[in-house]
């Protein structure tokens, strides 16, 4: 297990480095050390989890977790700025580390070269105090979210397909991803972006708007996006916020669950069946 | 009286790329099937065979989820903006 970092005292260069943060009110000296011994997780290398990982590892977020099981692909290089052309072939969560530690050597990048299931997730997302979902496909998004309620930990959702994104923040009783959408679509309903395509610097925007929720999380400021959907058309330059609530009728969050214990939806054939289930 | 509804990336090939269109209905319900009249194959995307909302769907009016409302027979009033919002997956 990685070890936590909780200076009491912040160090002349990291007052220099932090500077444009601590000058803030809202951060200050207490919100950086704050940020220092957070332990956030990413769930994904790739489009999403590049800008947020690098944001959140320049704001100074002391440990960041990396789950991807996935090496470097030419095809990732439109948008996954976390990785370079040399890195074409390498683990993804290798690439990433030498990122961001170049970066900010000071954060502890802990890299998870695997592909999450029911069988390591909770063990997985229990060392860190939130989770962001940069996932690239359903079964992933809700076995995420489905763990992450179990935990009890905050989840920061996007996601993206062609030129639109959508970002919120999941708080536990406040509302989860089955709330909006109770189960995974049959395989082919909705595309991926390998099938689809996706617009690079969209990325950006949505991965921001992560590593911004993230870090209000942390430091407590603001106003959280739970309850708020945020919808973004990138051709239209069109940003808007669609409500929504906890829903008693949820399968994992409702008064009355019905699912009590993680999924392992099946990504391929037919429609999707619990395959194996474990707690 | 017609009412805009903003339409999905995903469902822009049954509605020749746009990003909007008009539909007319007194309820949701019936604001699907003047869309369907307009863009064939329209409805199979948003329901069932069995006429319920596809569970990966979402329609929105305003910004309230209808399923909070009144479902497929929520209300349609002039003014209205109805959004249709399919789960997306993509992150990488």
């Amino acid at each position: 297990m990685a070890k936590s970092k909780n200076p009491s005292v912040l160090t002349p260069e990291q007052i220099l480095r932090y500077s444009r943060h601590i000058i803030m009110p809202q951060v200050g000296g207490l919100g950086q050390k704050r940020l220092i011994a957070s332990r956030v997780l990413l769930v994904g290398a790739g489009g999403l989890g590049s800008p947020t990982a690098m944001y959140l590892a320049a704001a100074g977020v002391g440990t960041i977790g990396l789950v991807d099981g996935d090496v470097v692909d030419l095809s990732n290089l439109q948008r996954q700025l976390l990785h370079d052309t040399d890195d074409v072939g390498r683990p993804k969560v290798d690439s990433a580390r030498e990122r961001l530690q170049g970066l900010n050597p000071e954060v502890e990048v802990v890299g998870h070269q695997v592909m999450l299931t029911s069988e390591n997730i909770m063990e997985i997302i229990a060392d860190y105090d939130i989770v962001v979902n940069g996932a690239d496909n359903f079964p992933t998004r809700y076995l995420v979210n489905d763990a992450c309620y179990f935990a009890r930990k905050p989840l920061v959702d996007g996601s993206i397909l062609l030129f639109e994104g959508q970002a919120t923040v999941f708080l536990p009783g406040k509302g989860c991803y089955r709330c909006l959408y109770p189960a995974p679509p049959p395989p082919g309903a909705v595309p991926s972006c390998a099938e689809a395509g996706v617009f690079g610097a969209l990325c950006a925007t949505i991965g921001s708007v992560q590593a911004t929720e993230t870090i209000k999380l942390i430091l407590g400021i603001g106003e959280p996006l739970a309850g708020r959907l945020l919808l973004y058309d990138a051709l239209a330059m069109d940003f808007r916020m669609l409500r929504y609530r906890r829903d008693p009728k949820c399968p994992v969050c409702g008064d009355a669950p019905t699912i009590t214990r993680l999924i392992d939806y099946e990504a391929f054939c037919g429609m999707p069946t619990p395959v194996a289930v474990a707690h | 009286m017609p009412v805009e509804v903003r339409v999905p990336s995903v469902l822009r090939a049954l509605v020749a790329g746009a990003r909007m269109v008009e539909g007319r209905g007194a309820t949701v319900s019936q604001l699907i099937d003047d869309l369907e009249r307009r863009y064939p194959g329209m409805r199979g995307r948003l329901l069932s065979a069995s006429g319920e909302l596809y569970q990966f769907v979402n329609i929105y009016i305003n910004d309230e989820d209808i399923r909070f409302l009144r479902q497929l027979e929520t209300p349609v009033a002039e003014g209205d903006v109805i959004s249709i919002l399919p789960a997306l997956a993509g992150g990488g």
